[in-house]
């Protein structure tokens, strides 16, 4: 908590702590408390300080017919639609100890008093029914604007598919992604992405997938050696790795459409940390094959190889800036402890962007503008310090405590929407992975089971 | 009471008396007619034993022979054949005696067999000392500080002793694990090790072993030695371990 009087010792303003609840959009706001962040260390930003976010009740969708395989799936869909749009940071959820007897199926079973006025003193309500017949399931959903009675439906869809599990679940992930879409500035919602991370639960370090609520963890590789630091390609195809192979640390490719694991040049030396560039294109990744780990990039299929750093020391972690594609961030042991730097994409104007201490794992904003990583900002002798996640303006430098909770920190991967973090903690006795609004709040448990690390999340 | 012991030496008299006189009787009859080829042949032994020296746990041969014996021994063996051969294994040096008695005589005869202390352990593990595990009691890892991969002078010795055997056995190759602590991130500690297990390496081929023989691999933090979080243990873990190869 003293980290406001080393971060600016001359204005010994006590921290205050700002919780802004609300809402929309992240990046309007940011400037506004990246102003403060100097003087001031535990801060709840705001994603958008000072606007209200919408009130917004989602009473569970009703049967629409008398299967028996109804009462499982409403369930399914309640709950993963109503914690899409809790985590979403967009609306701020109506509970529903609020909500009058009768909820509606169907837009003519809206009673508008019964929502716009309080108890709820909702401004919007998303509501709908779900139905199985002949093993076909069928959603309807309809989102209202309450305060305008006069045109109030805003949206209505109808999805349907095979009934199962993973349908319903699908349903509500597009549902919610469209009321995100309505109500968040028009920023596409993440409720279908996908994360993709290092679990040890079968005996070995794999890649492993899941959806971006933690539902579906699946096993990706079974190579039963180390595979480590898994990055989806922007078009969701591959997962780039690095695998301790017979030859050592090489750059491994797996195909989700082939589902194993496709060539890609052995490099020779240790090969670290494959980075991929917005457009697909290439690959940035850390080699020793010259004798000291250094920044290389190459293109998708291996070729072209580049060097980009010189200096000695280990140089890893590399990331593009996805929205130009022109620079890299990457971590460099060169003066000392690690630290976070940036280059533009052919290796000149390297810049050293933190000052002290242990910083590492960065990952770029899919706006361009800010980094997250992990960073003991206190270290040294005497000073244990906490592994913590950060957030960096990367124009100014000046940077804002994401997590403050203890324990190691690390491995932050953004949202593709740019609302929320993942990572990996191990504030609950063992390393999992966590997820949370990109102000840190909305803190989430995603993994129970096994040790889960270095948390990747997908581009779309 | 008299009586009686009065009997008694009146008996032993004439007993005596009668003894006496058969005794002259029977000098008178036989006078001196066995006298039987009065040199009677002395009795010959030999006895050797082959091999004359073994170590302990082996066997040798012991041979003998005699002659005109009608009684042979062999101290410690016992009464034996007037000739034979018997495998015997002391485990300490032994002289055998040979005594063959006969008419004529006794005649002894011996023979040393030198017994070594066998070579107490290396008979049985000397097949399993390999070179790899004089490889390991030979060769010492190297330890490194926090965040460093530069060798300290405290592991110069090290460095040196890894040297001379290393030049000694110009036929081994070897591995060089580069391992590093828990504390950080996955990627920067491979990255790390990989500087440690290289730094090792520059060190042995500046003073000319040849890269060839010499492998590495980062195990960052991967496999540690180690898995307490205290320095004792931290310091275990930063290392550069070599592994003999195959």
């Amino acid at each position: 908590m003293d980290d406001s009087e080393r971060s600016n010792p001359s204005r010994k303003s006590k921290q205050f702590q700002v919780f802004a609840r609300t809402c929309v959009l992240f990046l309007s706001a940011f400037s506004i408390f990246i102003s403060l962040a100097t003087a001031q260390d535990w801060v709840k930003t705001g994603t958008s300080l000072g606007v209200e976010k919408v009130r917004l009740a989602v009473p569970d969708f009703k049967p629409a017919t008398n299967d028996p395989q109804n009462t499982a799936l409403l369930k399914t869909f309640n709950d993963t639609l109503w914690n899409d749009l809790d985590v979403s940071g967009v609306v701020e959820l109506v509970s529903k100890s609020f909500y009058p007897l009768q909820v509606p199926g169907q837009p003519p079973e809206v009673t508008f008093p019964a929502w716009n006025a309080p108890p709820p003193n909702a401004a919007m309500l998303a509501f709908g029914n779900l139905g199985v017949a002949s093993g076909k399931l069928t959603v309807q959903g309809w989102l209202y604007d309450v305060k305008n009675t006069q045109s109030p439906q805003v949206l209505g869809k109808q999805y349907a598919d095979a009934a199962s599990d993973a349908a319903a679940r699908v349903m509500a992930h597009k549902f919610a992604d469209e009321i995100i879409f309505r109500l968040g500035g028009g920023i596409q919602g993440i409720a279908e992405s996908q994360i993709f991370f290092v679990s040890d639960r079968s005996g070995h370090k794999e890649i492993w997938g899941m959806d971006y609520d933690g539902s579906n963890q699946h096993q990706i590789t079974h190579l039963g050696s180390i595979s480590l630091s898994p990055r989806i390609s922007p078009d969701g195809s591959r997962v780039a790795f690095s695998g301790l192979t017979k030859s050592g640390w090489e750059i491994q490719m797996y195909s989700l459409d082939l589902n194993r694991v496709v060539s890609f040049p052995h490099m020779g030396g240790t090969n670290l940390s494959p980075a991929w560039s917005g457009d697909g294109t290439k690959l940035a990744f850390s080699s020793s094959r010259g004798g000291d780990p250094e920044i290389y990039v190459s293109d998708a299929s291996g070729g072209g190889l580049r060097r980009m750093t010189t200096a000695k020391g280990p140089d890893v972690s590399p990331v593009w800036n996805r929205k130009t594609n022109s620079q890299i961030a990457f971590v460099s042991g060169r003066t000392g402890l690690p630290q976070i730097y940036t280059m533009e994409a052919d290796g000149t104007n390297q810049q050293r962007m933190t000052d002290q201490g242990y910083a590492v794992s960065p990952s770029w904003a899919p706006n361009g503008q800010f980094l997250t990583f992990a960073w003991v900002r206190k270290y040294g002798p005497g000073e244990p310090g906490s592994s913590d996640i950060y957030l960096m303006d990367i124009a100014s430098k000046q940077w804002v405590q994401l997590t403050h909770d203890g324990g190691r920190n690390d491995f932050p991967s953004w949202s593709p929407d740019g609302r929320h973090i993942i990572f990996q903690s191990n504030r609950s006795g063992s390393l999992q992975l966590w997820s949370m609004l990109a102000d840190g709040s909305k803190v989430q448990q995603l993994t129970f089971t096994g040790h889960n690390t270095q948390p990747n999340w997908s581009w779309k | 009471m008299k009586q009686q012991s009065i009997m008694k030496k009146l008996f032993l008299v004439v007993a005596l008396g009668g003894l006496l006189a058969l005794g002259a009787c029977k000098k008178k009859a036989a006078p001196p007619p066995p006298p039987p080829p009065p040199a009677s042949p002395a009795p010959t032994a030999s006895i050797s034993v082959n091999p004359t020296s073994i170590q302990a746990g082996q066997s040798a041969s012991l041979t003998w022979q005699t002659s005109n014996a009608t009684d042979v021994s062999i101290d410690g063996i016992g009464a034996v054949q007037p000739n034979g051969s018997q495998s015997v294994s002391p485990t300490s040096s032994t002289t055998y005696h040979l005594t063959a008695k006969g008419a004529g005589g006794t005649q002894e005869a011996t023979a040393q067999l030198t017994v070594t202390p066998a070579p107490a352990p290396p008979p049985p593990p000397a097949p399993s000392v390999t070179d790899e595990d004089l490889f390991n009691q030979n060769i010492k890892d190297i330890y490194f500080d926090y965040d460093k991969s530069d060798v300290r002078a405290d592991q110069r010795a090290s460095i040196q002793a890894d040297m001379t055997y290393l030049t000694q056995h110009a036929n081994v190759n070897f591995t060089i694990e580069g391992h590093c602590d828990e504390r950080g991130s996955t990627e920067y500690n491979l990255a790390l090790g990989d500087q440690r297990a290289s730094a090792v390496k520059n060190e042995l081929t500046t003073a000319g072993i040849s890269a060839s023989r010499i492998k590495t691999i980062s195990y960052g933090k991967e496999k540690p030695f180690c898995t307490e979080s205290n320095e004792a243990c931290w310091q275990q873990n930063r290392r550069g371990h070599f592994v003999y190869q195959k």
